[in-house]
């Protein structure tokens, strides 16, 4: 195969000063002859140097270090205007100069639909709206473009499922009608009033795409599946304040009572760049007071988008209703973050008195790069909701793609959520939240088969399950002790002190003791794969450090798709194990550490192991350890999610 | 009347420096908004040469820039037009620019479109970084030398310029 020329122009041979050819601006060009090559010349020098910065900081791993130039950092820096840049949709092709651009097939591209996970029948679909539970259903709203797979002329889809998992498509909920949000129905939550009544608050795009909240309430509270739903004649109610820039007031969250019985909301927003959440009180959700004060308010990371709120019991593991305070509660605060794209919340305490929250630690306070997250790959304008009927309270996030717009729109499709998590304070650690997949999930586990292997250093063994596309995996992991003695008792053994899966942590870079785990969605012979592992090393207080990371770099022999290595710390307590779980359901790979106090989801697209070619492997890349695995793995039922009919709803047929 | 004096004298601050803001922003918002782009010339010509440019507030220059992009994907796409009938061997690989091309302009422009117009500039940013990323898989799939290269890094430019603009708006 004959080399193509790279499309970095850091590495092109053509002489920079011939592009000026196919300059897009002859007008200019004529005006300023000389000025204009020097100008592309020097273009292309920021243009290649910018370029490998991105490559070297879009949290995949790089061996391009060329970030020398001080200017260009700046630049970068002053650019991106966030301390941490990461986002999905930035593109990065392989070294590999044979790589030709891939053409997706429809077969391939049709196996991407997932099978149990929530996706519309065809077209875009971005963040979960007003989840909630009303007369046996549980009801998910989300944002959608009925006209094509990228954003745009957003609607609130409707869906009603009796169990999360089981969904029935139900007609659009609310359209942009009126001129508080003629340019979108954006989102918004539900609340319960005490009567049992709901209202929801949206956030519209007005004619003059001013961002406004809006009130909207079921037209008929008799009818469980909430199909009509009418917007209050008095929209909207409220107006960006003073000092809010117009398209910088969105997402308005539940109400939650305060202690002289109002109703309070949180609205995210910004100040310069630091970002903000807007509190009010109301009685009626027509008319609010504004706080003076903000709910919180954290420097430098700009804009929050889909702020929540909500409490967790530091004692018990059952959900709380919003309004629940008390000694034995802490409250999150969790925010979107429109620089990065990441969702992050926090701990803390919530002062009713004059509606303030203080986090545990400053450190990492709401949005700071190093703070939590509820997953560390691709999950964003998440939201919770107390589900009254189980007690619990349960988060749905937005997981988008990573693949070019031109196969979303192939394809038809775009973006998925993520299987409904329960979401509780981690009681033993206290310092961080755990989420699961919802019980209802194992309804749809089939067949069932148990392991028991011990893996030797440098070993790949095929799990041999069958078809291996819609899989979900529970596994216990041990470390034979004498080799962490011999590990923890050699100095040679060095420390590493700044570990993370973005950087050191490629899945083929073997350390004392790690990496492993399973390959999820690969082919027989390796070419494609996607392992979800576990990398444990020394810190520098000889403590061993668990790390979960998933590496989709070899995910895809396709280059038109982002493939970062996502992951981040685990912490282990004292005499647990080291647990996994995985939900595989074709192009996104959910991973659950340690019960759930690390989560990663992302989205892989393979081109050869689909459909009956789809493997599942073990494998152990440690250098030094052998590690002994007990894993249950189950086959997937389909969800068979559909547009809903009178047979599916219970309702018998007129005649 | 000390008071009245320093209050004249701040205001005299306030309007001196009102003035010259008014003096030093307005031609150079241009200027001023490349400078924290990757490519400061690129960005300063296609701004200059557009009639809209010199009122143009952040929003409005994005919009710009994906007009250029735009008009550089039509132009690109008369040529791979053109290419069909004087380089028939190439067919498959400009079949995949084709779709390519036509997605920066079906799918990528309209939502850059709508998305800066309307306030939500991450999906403005998912656009414009798309519209590059389309016209270097495109220029992949030749083998051997593509007959688009220079087009192809126009799009890349203008793709990172639009981006960095865009993201003001976050």
């Amino acid at each position: 195969m004959a080399i193509t020329e790279s499309l970095l122009p850091v590495t092109s041979e053509q002489d920079p000063l011939s592009d000026s050819r196919s300059d897009p601006i002859p007008e200019t060009r004529r005006r300023r002859p000389i000025k204009i090559h020097l100008a592309v010349f020097s273009g292309f020098l920021l243009i290649a140097l910018y370029v490998a910065l991105i490559v070297t900081h879009d949290g995949s791993v790089s061996k391009n270090g060329a970030n020398e130039d001080g200017t260009v950092v700046e630049s970068r820096a002053r650019l991106a205007g966030v301390s941490e840049k990461r986002n999905e949709r930035i593109w990065r092709f392989s070294d590999d100069q044979k790589t030709v651009a891939f053409a997706w097939n429809n077969t391939m591209l049709s196996w991407q639909r997932t099978a149990f996970h929530f996706q519309p029948e065809k077209n875009w679909m971005n963040d979960p709206n007003g989840p909630l539970f009303y007369k046996g259903w549980y009801h998910f709203f989300y944002q959608y473009n009925p006209n094509a797979a990228v954003w745009g002329d957003i609607v609130w889809g409707h869906a009603v499922s009796k169990d999360l998992i089981h969904w029935l498509y139900l007609p659009f909920a609310m359209v942009p009608d009126q001129w508080y949000d003629a340019n979108g129905v954006w989102t918004g939550s539900a609340t319960f009033l005490d009567d049992g009544s709901i209202v929801m608050l949206y956030t519209g795009s007005t004619d003059k795409f001013v961002q406004v909240q809006n009130l909207a309430y079921p037209e008929d509270p008799k009818d469980p599946l909430l199909l009509k739903w009418t917007k209050f004649s008095g929209n909207p109610v409220l107006v960006p304040p003073p000092g809010i820039g117009t398209k910088d007031f969105r997402d308005p969250t539940t109400a939650w009572k305060t202690s002289a019985g109002k109703w309070r909301i949180t609205i995210g927003s910004k100040i310069n760049r630091t970002g903000i959440s807007l509190v009010y009180d109301t009685t009626d959700f027509k008319t609010y007071e504004k706080h003076d004060t903000l709910l919180h308010q954290v420097p430098n990371t700009g804009m929050w988008e889909c702020v929540d709120f909500y409490p967790v019991s530091k004692t018990k593991a059952n959900g709380l209703d919003t309004s629940v305070n008390g000694p034995d509660v802490k409250h999150i605060v969790k925010a979107s973050m429109d620089d990065t794209r990441i969702d992050h919340y926090a701990i803390g305490t919530y002062y009713d008195s004059n509606a303030t929250w203080v986090p545990d630690n400053p450190k990492i306070d709401v949005g700071i790069s190093t703070g939590l997250r509820y997953d560390y790959g691709k999950y964003y304008a998440s939201k919770t909701f107390y589900d009254q009927h189980k007690r619990r309270r349960i988060l749905w996030g937005w997981i988008g793609e990573s693949d070019s717009e031109a196969a979303d729109v192939q394809k038809g499709w775009s973006s998925v959520q993520g299987i409904p998590r329960t979401v509780v304070l981690d009681t033993k650690t206290g310092k961080n939240l755990v989420q699961w997949p919802v019980k209802e999930i194992e309804s749809l586990r089939l067949s069932s088969k148990k392991f028991h292997m011990k893996v030797e250093p440098g070993t790949v063994v095929p799990v041999d399950v069958g078809p291996a596309a819609q899989l979900d995996i529970e596994a216990e992991f041990k470390i034979k002790k004498d080799d962490l003695e011999v590990i923890l008792g050699d100095d040679s053994v060095e420390d590493d002190k700044e570990f993370s899966c973005q950087t050191s942590g490629l899945s083929t870079v073997r350390g004392a003791l790690g990496p492993f785990g399973f390959s999820v969605l690969a082919d027989q012979s390796l070419s494609e794969q996607t392992p979800v592992y576990f990398y444990v090393t020394k810190g520098k207080d000889s403590k061993l450090r668990a790390f979960l990371c998933t590496d989709t770099s070899r995910s895809t022999k396709a280059n038109d798709v982002v493939k970062p290595v996502y992951g981040s710390f685990v912490p282990v307590l004292k005499g647990e194990k080291l647990t996994m779980r995985i939900l595989v359901d074709h192009s996104i790979v959910e991973a659950f550490g340690q019960g759930g106090r690390t989560c990663i989801t992302s989205r892989v697209y393979p081109t050869k192991a689909i459909y009956g070619a789809t493997k599942l492997f073990l494998f152990n890349n440690a250098i030094d350890a052998t590690v002994t695995v007990s894993f249950k793995v189950w086959q997937m039922n389909s969800a068979f999610i559909h547009p809903y009919s009178a047979e599916d709803l219970g309702v018998s047929s007129r005649t | 009347m000390k008071n009245m004096k320093m209050m004249m004298m701040m205001m005299m601050v306030v309007v001196s420096e009102a003035s010259m803001m008014v003096m030093v922003s307005e031609p150079n918002m241009i200027e001023q908004t490349c400078k924290e782009t990757p490519d400061f010339n690129l960005c300063v010509s296609l701004l200059d040469s557009d009639p809209r440019g010199s009122s143009a507030d952040t929003s409005g220059l994005a919009l710009i820039l994906v007009d250029k992009i735009k008009g550089l994907a039509t132009k690109t796409l008369n040529e791979i037009n053109g290419l069909y009938k004087r380089r028939p061997e190439l067919k498959h690989a400009l079949d995949e620019c084709s779709r390519r091309y036509k997605t920066i302009l079906n799918a990528d422009v309209p939502e850059a479109i709508e998305a800066i117009s309307k306030g939500v500039p991450k999906f403005g940013e998912d656009g414009v970084i798309d519209a590059g990323v389309e016209a270097s898989v495109c220029e992949r799939g030749f083998i051997g030398k593509s007959p688009l290269t220079n087009l192809t890094k126009s799009m890349q430019r203008i793709s990172n310029v639009a981006r960095a603009i865009v993201r003001m708006l976050l």
